[in-house]
């Protein structure tokens, strides 16, 4: 059975009530189905309540559920014939980051992901889906072969944040980061970038460099860590709840300020209860912008990745009479959410999605 | 993250040292033993070397201890007034603002502080100026300004002096000095380490030189952007540079960095770096650079106008 997270706790005492009267009509052939639809429509209203008004700190949990599927889950509903190349032909072949070749419905693509164990031997050698240098530098190896031939690039995000230790200072974290924005930022094959989990700092920004960055429905991208934000904020990691909020990182906020393009919808639950349609769901958004993309030309390509980064930030300018304010954000950007009530940090997806499907049609 | 890089002063400074010296050259473990509070404005404690320095004697060599050449941190200003010709400065976009568009907690109020405290709307200075004669297009972090952390004005700022850098056919010198991307504009912060590094993307295609110099100290999303990708990489000795800070790390997964590790000449060592310059330096040797790159190109292209 799923491993609850605390605020699905409500859910569980209803569906061991549905089961066991499943069980108990079963064996005493009494029927019970009355009572057993009057449960599960109870169920049903319950779990649309949670998952419709999830805060900030609730989507980060399913971001990290244990069982949320890892890259190597979706490959089988993603592509045909994955080849997994490895190595950065420097140093070492970092498992954080997974990459190869692979067809998306039959084109072929170059796919770069990161990568978090399903258990604890996986993940120590996965280092948890934290990339050292050699890493990001076999993605950045990857990378340049797609541009070579002229495959388009898709890249999977999910990680805590990259390496944080000693071996990868003395090998150059932030030099091999910096590598892969220069390189995507000038690459003239189409880039597709999906946040699927944890979106964690710089070390997912490396990847993150799209002319489309989609996100899951319960994805969230920040450039710190909910807990490292809370110690800094309110020198109390336990706060980590408030900082979420605050952080204004979930795959709404991206939308909003210009960062995401689209969400990508996840079932009833997050993606660990259906790895398989949220795997489908993906692969028809991932289609319809690949094959946008496809058509466009290198140069075009290239200029649009271009003035989309260019346009993240939110300023004003200080004029003679008063001032104005620019950069993609709540002024220039299809700003489909109310702006959130800093005394409630998350945001009711239930109400917005419609809004966002509608405004990016 | 790395906000342990700037330290609120664990010592007060001496109320005659102008606003932007009031934050502790914090460096290394031995300094941090010997921050002493002085009686008096005219004197500076050498938190390396403990020397009791004149205040007039350490601005006159840089702020670079006379006795054992420990370089102070200094401002964005004093930067410029130490590496350019006085032929004047020609600063551009001074009229952008912060404005706070997550609604962070506490943020407006940091900025006012920051402002008030370093007399400068924002943590970078850019613009354009002359070095030994030399026309360049400069930018620098200003520490001094919550701890020269990148956000929405700081990326613009970077990324339209290396835009206008290409039209004009200008070299390109960084000074960092950040503890990284800065929390309060969330995930538009990180997306300012992948535009200014568009920005630059854009000078090398167009064989302009980039020369990045990391002054004490130099981490985080600055790091893992603008930072790392310059030509030529040059640091102040000492300085330190890193992805993580060592506090962070310590925190994160127990390792206690090994002395020394961070620092220039660390990264020297490490193959990130390719000079480590004294200040008194730095001007000579960026000049000396520049002119490499206007003679004797193959590239007509190279040659500054
Ligand atoms: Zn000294």
């Amino acid at each position: 059975m799923t491993q609850l997270l605390e605020f699905e706790k409500p859910l569980l005492e209803l569906e061991q009530k549905i089961t066991e009267l499943r069980k108990f009509s079963a064996e005493k052939g009494i029927d019970l189905s009355t009572e057993i639809q009057t449960l599960e429509h109870k169920s049903n209203v319950l779990k649309r309540r949670i998952y419709g008004q999830l805060d900030a700190w609730q989507k980060v949990q399913i971001a990290r559920h244990p069982e949320r599927p890892n890259f190597y889950e979706y490959i089988p509903w993603l592509f045909e014939d994955f080849i997994e190349l490895r190595g950065d032909r420097l140093y070492a072949d970092d498992r954080a980051i997974v990459g190869g070749l692979a067809r998306f419905k039959g084109v072929p693509v170059t796919v770069v992901a990161h990568c978090k164990g399903k258990d604890t031997k996986e993940n120590l050698q996965r280092n948890f889906g934290m990339p050292h240098p050699e890493g990001y530098r076999k993605a950045l190896r990857l990378m340049e072969q797609a541009e070579k031939f002229g495959r388009p690039i898709l890249t999977f995000i999910d990680t805590p944040g990259a390496a944080c230790d000693l071996a990868a200072e003395e090998r150059g974290q932030g030099e091999a980061i910096a590598r892969c924005l220069l390189m995507m930022s000038e690459a003239k094959v189409p880039i597709v970038a999906t946040v699927l989990g944890e979106g964690g700092s710089g070390g997912a920004l490396a990847l993150g460099v799209g002319n489309v960055v989609l996100m899951l429905e319960y994805a969230f991208y920040s450039v710190i860590s909910p807990e490292s934000c809370a110690s800094i904020l309110w020198k109390d990691s336990t706060k980590a709840r408030e900082a979420a909020g605050a952080l204004k990182f979930t795959a709404v906020d991206c939308l909003k300020y210009g960062v995401a393009d689209e969400i990508v919808r996840e079932p009833l639950g997050g993606a660990h209860r259906d790895p398989r349609r949220t795997a489908e769901e993906l692969a028809k958004i991932l289609a319809k912008h690949l094959f946008r993309l496809r058509a466009e030309s290198p140069e075009a390509l290239r200029q649009e990745r271009y003035e989309k980064l260019r346009a993240i930030g939110v300023f004003r300018t200080e004029v003679e009479n008063g001032s104005r304010e620019s950069g993609a954000g709540p002024a220039s950007r299809a700003d489909p959410v109310n702006p959130a009530n800093p005394a409630d940090p998350g945001q009711a997806d239930e109400k917005t999605e419609i809004s966002l499907d509608e405004a990016l049609e | 993250m790395f906000k342990d890089i700037f330290r609120k002063p664990k010592y007060v400074t001496l109320n005659s040292v102008p606003a932007p010296h009031r934050l502790p050259a914090e460096h290394g473990q031995e300094g941090a033993q010997l921050r002493k509070e002085l009686p008096d404005g005219l004197w500076v404690k050498c938190p390396k070397c403990g020397e009791v320095l004149f205040n007039k004697d350490l601005e006159k060599n840089g702020r670079v201890c006379t006795t054992c050449r420990y370089h102070f941190r200094i401002s964005a200003r004093e930067r410029l007034a130490l590496i350019a010709d006085e032929a004047g400065f020609e600063e551009w976009d001074a009229e952008l603002r912060t404005v706070d568009p997550l609604e962070f907690p506490g943020y407006s109020e940091k900025i006012d502080g920051a402002q008030a405290k370093t007399h400068l709307p924002e943590g970078v200075l850019t613009g354009r100026a002359l070095i030994e004669g030399l026309p360049v297009v400069l930018a620098f972090n200003e520490g001094f300004f919550m701890m020269g952390s990148m956000g929405s004005v700081v990326g613009e700022r970077i990324s339209r002096a290396v835009e206008r850098a290409i039209a004009l056919r200008l070299p390109v010198i960084i000074f960092s000095t950040s503890g990284g991307a800065r929390m309060q504009e969330g995930i538009l912060s990180l997306y300012q380490m992948a535009k200014t590094c568009a920005a630059l993307a854009r000078l090398a295609e167009a064989r302009l030189l980039y020369i990045s110099v990391l002054t004490d100290p130099t981490f985080g999303g600055v790091t893992a952007s603008y930072a790392s990708v310059g030509d030529i990489m040059i640091a102040e000795p000492g300085a330190l540079i890193g992805f993580t800070g060592p506090r962070v790390i310590k925190q994160t997964i127990r390792q206690e960095l090994p002395r020394g590790a961070q620092t220039a000449e660390f990264n020297q060592d490490h193959g990130q770096i390719d000079l480590v310059v004294e200040r008194s330096r730095m001007r000579a040797v960026l000049a000396n650079l520049l002119r490499y790159h206007q003679e004797g190109a193959i590239y007509d292209s190279t040659v500054g106008v």
